[in-house]
């Protein structure tokens, strides 16, 4: 019952053998797995080490410097944000589109989105100062019956982030369900029991199939504009105040697409090691990996036009606020963040026109960590050098980072990577029935599909 | 332990086995088959000939719950103590559409998870029978009839070419 395979999206293997490699997956980690997990805990330990010292100091121990009082948590806030979009973006805005080369990775991308909004949430409560009573940012009165102010974007930010991270969960709850059933079939023992009771009574049955594929579409259909709206109201933070080099039109889809970017970024940087140590190198190829890379290109040329565009803008205003920022941004003190963000962005993503390239997954790594780094530095541009020159001289001043800020940008690469193994290691990282629907199944008579 | 349903199981590896078999049962007349597979599989689907899930209901009022809560909150929290901030209006739709928007999509997800479960638990599939191949490889189709039907479904299903056919109940 070996399948048709001209398709590249397709893989050439029968139902249970997809069963088997996946759920094979789930058995006795390799050591790489364990070395790599216990890299991320002590990395988180590092941040929530940070973290307590902050909670006993205050954030002087960051390097907030008047006027910057946005820098490293906001810019790791952005980032992280960032990360999740590719993961909506692969797993809703293709499954519209009925994209087939998405179903071998969107799990892990999903997976990805999750904890990727979940290391988000932390940063504006780290950044808030008086962390323990952060709870004032939900919309309820003060005690004197003042409402939180609407029409400020740091609430609208509350609620898209909060918003994205239940929907996200959900749609990712809801893509594991058939796929928890069908590893509960293959397991013994405790494993068979708790992974029956996560599959909440799913047994493929057609009553279950007919709700579960039109509520599937429909959760697509409403986080795909979901995922639009939220790097869209990220970015309003910025954009609606006046400070120069943030008070600009474009801040919207320039943020959505730099999102979408540094999402596949990081969804490259995990997921090419991560095939190798599951071995699912046959069900992850690189005809996946050219596709994840065109996807890149095409974000990284918008970056590539923004980042122009707002140069050109600048310059055409006539505004000498704005001429001063990107002047700065390009010749100031921190010429070299400046300069990182647009060879890692806007220059390292133009090498993926070449084929050959797009199919090294070696050459696809380095380029994921170059997007890392140049998307990062991207948001800490935007953030520090705007608010390190505005209108007033005399009110200038630099950011400069210290171990507080690394300690929680650390850290947070270690809760991010923790969460994302140990999901790795208990649920499957692709989706056994996606990709089975692919698949045809065997007919007597003969015949395609 | 739910009691067992009485009637036929038959597993297929073939799909076009597993729809003849649907279309023939439908023919004479069984109307409340299970079948189970791995993954969604349209040609069950046409045999099946089921009318749209209903979801799509649930999707809609909880969106639209969402819409009018996320503007009725920020409308009323905003008129509650009017405060002006920046000469902008008390109550000023632009700002209010992020909320109405991000609500609308909130509450229609939560609704359309809603959905799928309580219109799947309104069919109740305890007791029928099931086997951990159909999440494999293999299409299951039972039939709940009674113990008298048995023979006549069981004689049948084994002419449409399945793997194996069982009875169950007692």
């Amino acid at each position: 019952m070996t399948a048709t395979t001209h398709d590249p999206s397709r893989p050439a293997m029968t139902h249970a053998e997809v069963t088997r490699d996946i759920v094979n997956t789930l058995r006795t980690p390799s050591r790489g797995y364990y070395m790599a997990l216990f890299a991320a805990i002590g990395m988180f330990l590092i941040g929530a080490a940070t973290f307590v010292a902050l909670l006993k100091e205050g954030l002087g121990l960051a390097g907030y410097n008047p006027p910057v009082f946005w820098s490293v948590y906001i810019t790791t806030f952005v980032f992280w944000v960032g990360i999740g979009h590719a993961g909506t973006l692969i797993s809703a805005i293709l499954f519209l589109f009925r994209s087939p080369w998405r179903t071998a990775v969107y799990r892990s991308t999903e997976a990805m989105t999750v904890f990727a909004v979940m290391t988000a949430g932390l940063f504006p409560i780290i950044h808030i100062g008086r962390q323990w009573i952060f709870y004032w940012l939900l919309p309820y009165p003060n005690q004197r019956w003042l409402w939180p102010n609407f029409k400020s974007p740091l609430i609208w930010d509350v609620f898209a982030i909060s918003t994205y991270l239940t929907v996200s969960t959900t749609f990712l709850v809801v893509g594991l369900v058939p796929d928890i059933a069908a590893v509960r079939d293959k397991m013994t023992g405790w494993r068979k029991k708790l992974y029956g009771a996560l599959s909440i009574g799913w047994t493929g049955a057609d009553s279950q199939w007919r709700h579960y594929s039109r509520g599937y579409l429909y959760l697509a259909a409403l986080a795909t504009p979901l995922v639009l709206s939220v790097h869209s109201v990220v970015s309003w933070d910025f954009a609606m105040s006046v400070i120069p080099g943030w008070h600009g039109t474009i801040f919207a889809p320039y943020f959505v697409a730099g999102a979408i970017y540094s999402g596949i970024g990081m969804v490259l940087t995990l997921v090419i090691p991560l095939r190798r140590v599951l071995k699912i190198e046959h069900m992850i190829t690189e005809y996946h990996f050219d596709n994840l890379a065109k996807l890149t290109l095409l974000t990284g040329t918008i970056l590539f036009y923004a980042y122009g565009m707002e140069y050109f803008v600048a310059w055409y205003s006539g505004n000498t606020f704005e001429q001063e920022t990107f002047w700065r941004r390009a010749f100031g003190p921190q010429w070299w963040s400046g300069w990182t963000m647009i060879i890692c962005n806007a220059f390292v993503s133009q090498l993926l026109w070449f084929r050959k390239i797009r199919r090294n997954l070696t050459s696809l790594f380095v380029i994921s960590i170059f997007i890392n780094i140049g998307m990062w530095f991207e948001r800490y541009v935007i953030i520090t050098s705007s608010l390190s020159n505005d209108f007033l001289p005399f009110a200038w001043g630099q950011m400069n980072p210290t171990w507080a800020d690394w300690g929680i940008l650390v850290g947070s690469f270690g809760w991010f990577g923790m969460y994302f193994l140990l999901f790795a290691r208990t649920f499957p990282v692709v989706a056994i029935q996606e990709i089975k629907e692919m698949i045809p199944m065997p007919r007597r008579k003969g015949g395609a599909h | 332990m739910a009691k067992t349903v009485s009637g036929v199981l038959a597993s297929f590896k073939y799909e076009d086995s597993a729809v003849d078999a649907i279309k023939g049962l439908k023919a004479k007349g069984f109307k409340d088959l299970t079948v189970y597979s791995a993954a969604p599989n349209h040609h069950i689907d046409e045999a099946l000939d089921q009318p749209v899930s209903w979801v799509r209901a649930f999707t809609l009022i909880g969106a639209m719950t969402g819409c009018a809560a996320g503007f009725g909150m920020s409308i009323w929290m905003a008129a509650d103590w009017p405060l002006l901030v920046g000469g902008k209006p008390i109550v000023a739709i632009p700002p209010f559409v992020v909320l109405g928007f991000e609500l609308t999509i909130l509450y229609g997800a939560l609704s359309t998870v809603a959905g799928i479960l309580i219109l799947s638990a309104m069919k109740s599939l305890k007791g029928r029978a099931y086997k951990p191949e159909f999440s494999d490889d293999t299409i299951g189709l039972f039939v709940p009839c009674s113990p008298e039907q048995r023979g006549a479904v069981r004689t049948f299903l084994e002419g449409t070419g399945p793997e194996e056919v069982t009875e169950h109940g007692a």
